[in-house]
């Protein structure tokens, strides 16, 4: 058989070939971000940093947990710089692992102490609300109920949808476990379960859910349905209602942290400070619809301002332990 | 010898992922007892292994015909019917599932389309066991498909005729003469469907299945959880030694080649006749549940998303990258197969049998559990190589040898050793035997074994994501990069790719025939 040595012979050497071509490059300029976060979303963000700055970005995109492990298991020898998170729990199971260094001072005070590490390691870049929506043909605002906690009523049944695997999700049902304690967290897990809940994957598909008139109201991220709304015009048959004042309105973020072992840390804080620059937090919330988190950035029209939003008294770096929100949902059902 | 010595390497090399995982798991053992021992866990164990079951049965019965058919029959467009047969193998799973959630799923385009003359509301529910059972049969059987035609095609016909000029029907002599010597691919097959359905994450996961892998992979998300995931991960594994031993056990140890000496000729083909409509019914259902229907609905996708704004450039580019680091995937699987395949049938024994089984640790395990065992030793004892394409590559080798190990095997199984051994006592060394005999004999088994690993490897993702060089993208990464952000019409270009550019790879391969 002439063409399976042929790839015997020409394996080898194509193997070596490419081993030389991608071990060449040992660029000081460069800086290796692992970005948890969407091309979609960031992409146009870290185009304009190297256009300004003439600093080339090496971006590995990835799911935000899953970049964290890799981070974990690269340990001292990641070639990353910084790491953009998703959410808050993966900076802080990192910052746990003590692998993040110092944000500097002039990056950190631009943003409010509740959006940041009290260790100063990382640093929220644009916040993500917890919101219940809602069929604007089926329901009004005036007939959702004040707190979260009280969608367990059986009025309920058969018309809620949620995704228990969703991180967003697990995120606050952490948060939950914090303000309102274990027992009552378990108990509206159960309540919410016993309703039929529709399960769904993620939050596309409950805003899809309910614009379809699947179901009537879901528990997401309010800028899936800002996005719809910015795309499918005013008619869009879905608005975000925040229960004021318990988690269930819970302001959770997308932050940086910079690697403790990154070869060019200078590089890392440049781009730290570049992201919360007044145009980039404009980006985020013009474009991504998300809040900008630097005073005096306004939201986007569609979106409740956040000064509106009576936010949960929650610790946003205590939210990694979700090992224990997975035992609870797990007790309870729900997963 | 140099045939161990290679098989005990490679070997070697694919038990790194379950050496990472008792690493791990040994690093905070109580979490992992505490992890393995609650009743959660067994029960997910059972509804894994379950769907695994029947996901393995329907994958044969749909198989074993389908090879017949297109490898001994004289059916119409037999060649085209054998590569339309194996491309489902190329489509994502989580694509595939996607695809018939939003066909057939409560509020798909079924139920638009019925809606208005028939007035129907609402399709059944097809998530959960049943959703996943389809998706997961239509999506694997080629697994079987493949090297069951391959083996057919190897058969040696004079056996069949013997039976047929004895006075045996066609049927019995199906049942009586060839099956039992398919049973070694047919074995092969199934085995890498099994497995294939417990590591499987993306049908389980838009199926809402509730199975093992989905809570390795919460586990990880959701928690950072790297020990507990670690121990699920293990009984993976064991569970693939059990599988593995119950189809040594079912192979059985019979000469599957002629005893005889003569040269092999192919078998004629066998008249249809008046089943010839009913088969063609039959393929073209299989082929239109399996590639018809996610391929139309790609297509619907596709013209949905706004076709102007497509990055062409960008996904020829990936074209090309997939292209490139899948087809080393598969010269490199074919190789290495060769040895192992050799060794289990030739001198089998204890060390041929640890051998093999354990090169199919990595084929057991989710795909983010092997990525990150090599991100842990090649961060530590080979950080040059660290997310360079060879070692992407290599973790493609870790992920899928198993795939051309089981057909280079029932290749060689109708491979008479009286052969190698002429050409040994006509004075051949033994390196040259396997160089020179051996390995072209069993052409026909490596070849489909490389085809597996090729489509396989095309579609990959979780590996791809963590190890490719920074900058690398592929056909999976940019379907990953639309769907990620919920537009699954935007991952329709790139998945229609994928399936265009691994036809012609097919048809080459079946074509040649």
């Amino acid at each position: 058989m002439r063409s399976l040595r042929l790839a015997a012979y020409a394996l080898p050497a194509l193997l070596a070939l490419t081993l030389a071509a991608c071990g060449g490059d040992g660029d000081d300029e460069k800086i290796t971000v692992y970005s948890g976060r969407e091309e979609e979303y960031v992409g146009p963000l870290f185009d304009r940093f190297e256009e300004e700055t003439g600093i080339e970005l090496d971006v590995r995109y990835g799911e935000t947990a899953e970049l964290a492990a890799t981070l974990i298991e690269e340990g001292e020898n990641s070639p990353a710089d910084l790491f953009f998170a998703q959410d808050a729990g993966a900076l802080g199971a990192l910052e746990k692992e003590g692998l993040f260094a110092p944000i500097p001072e002039d990056s950190l005070s631009r943003v409010e102490p509740r959006y940041r590490s009290p260790e100063g390691v990382w640093v929220g870049t644009s916040g993500r609300a917890r919101v219940v929506g809602y069929n604007t043909e089926e329901l009004s605002e005036s007939d959702l109920p004040d707190s979260i906690l009280d969608f367990t009523d059986p009025e309920w049944k058969g018309r809620i949808g949620w995704a228990p695997t969703n991180g967003s999700f697990q995120a606050f049902v952490t948060a939950m476990r914090l303000t309102e304690g274990e027992e009552a967290t378990e108990e509206w897990l159960r309540g919410i379960a016993g309703n039929d809940p529709v399960v769904f994957d993620d939050n596309e598909a409950i805003r899809d859910a309910i614009a379809s008139g699947e179901i009537d109201v879901g528990f997401l991220n309010h800028y899936y349905i800002a996005e719809a709304i910015a795309e499918e015009g005013p008619d869009y048959p879905v608005r975000a209602y925040h229960p004021q004042g318990d988690v269930g309105s819970l302001i959770n973020v997308a932050g940086i942290g910079i690697l403790e072992s990154a070869g060019n840390a200078a590089g890392a804080e440049e781009f730290t400070a570049f992201a919360l620059n007044d145009e980039s937090q404009r980006y985020f919330a013009d474009v991504v619809k998300e809040y900008p988190l630097v005073d005096g950035i306004p939201a986007d029209p569609e979106v409740t301002p956040l000064a509106q939003i009576q936010q949960p008294d929650v610790e946003l770096g205590e939210l990694d332990d979700l090992q224990g929100t997975l035992e609870l949902l797990q007790r309870s059902g729900a997963l | 010898m140099p045939l161990a010595l290679a098989g005990a390497v490679l070997a070697t090399a694919m038990v790194l992922p379950l050496a990472y995982l008792l690493i791990t798991v040994a690093d905070s053992a109580d979490t992992a007892v505490d992890t393995v021992a609650n009743s959660r866990t067994i029960r997910l164990v059972a509804r894994s292994t379950g769907l695994a079951l029947a996901v393995t049965a329907t994958a044969i019965l749909i198989a074993v015909p389908l090879a017949w058919l297109t490898a001994r029959t004289d059916l119409p467009g037999r060649r085209v019917w054998a590569v339309a047969a194996a491309l489902p193998l190329v489509i994502p799973s989580y694509i595939g599932a996607y695809a018939y959630l939003s066909a057939l799923g409560p509020a798909g385009l079924l139920r638009d389309a019925l809606q208005e003359p028939f007035g129907i509301e609402r399709l059944p529910d097809i998530t959960g066991f049943a959703g996943a059972w389809l998706v997961l049969t239509l999506f694997t059987y080629p697994l079987v498909f493949l090297p069951v035609r391959s083996a057919l095609r190897g058969l040696d016909p004079q056996l069949e005729e013997a039976s047929l000029g004895l006075g045996r029907s066609q049927w019995r002599t199906f049942r009586s003469v060839v099956l039992p010597q398919l049973v070694p691919a047919i074995g092969a097959g199934a085995v890498l469907v099994a497995l294939y359905t417990l590591h499987d994450f993306g049908a389980v996961s838009i199926m809402r299945f509730d199975s093992f892998t989905r809570e390795i992979y919460t586990l990880y998300r959701a928690s950072f959880d790297r020990t507990g995931a670690a121990a699920l991960a293990l009984i993976l594994v064991a569970l693939m030694l059990v599988l593995l031993w119950l189809e040594a056990r079912a192979r059985g140890g019979f000469a599957l080649h002629r005893s005889t000496p003569g040269a092999k000729r192919p078998a004629r083909p066998i008249r249809l006749g008046a089943w010839r409509v009913p088969s063609l019914i039959f393929c073209a259902l299989v082929c239109g549940l399996a590639l018809v229907l996610p391929a139309g609905v790609l297509v619907y996708w596709s013209f949905q998303s706004f076709a102007g704004s497509t990055d062409w450039a960008g996904t020829l580019d990936a074209a090309g990258s997939s292209l490139l680091v899948s087809g080393l995937a598969a010269a490199a699987a074919a190789v290495c197969a060769i040895p192992i395949a050799i060794l289990s049938v030739r001198f089998p024994g204890r060390f041929a049998r640890l051998t093999e089984r354990f090169s199919y640790t990595g084929y057991a395990l989710p795909g983010i559990v092997v990525a990150l065992a090599l991100v842990f030793f090649a961060t530590r004892a080979a950080p040059a190589v660290y997310q360079t394409l060879g070692l992407l590559v290599f973790a493609f080798l870790v992920l899928f040898l198993p795939l051309a190990i089981g057909s280079s095997r029932a290749g060689l199984q109708q491979v008479s050793p009286r052969v190698e051994e002429a050409a040994r006592s006509l004075g051949r060394s033994p390196l040259a035997v396997v160089r020179t005999v051996t390995a072209p004999l069993m052409r026909s088994g490596v070849l489909a074994g490389g085809a597996l690993v090729f489509l396989t490897a095309i579609k990959e993702l979780p590996a791809t994501l963590i190890l490719a060089p920074i900058g690398f993208q592929t056909l999976a990464t940019e379907i990953w990069n639309a769907t990620n952000v919920g537009f699954f019409e935007r991952g329709a270009i790139p998945s229609l790719v994928l399936l265009a550019i691994s036809a012609p790879s097919l048809y080459l391969l079946i074509g040649r025939e």
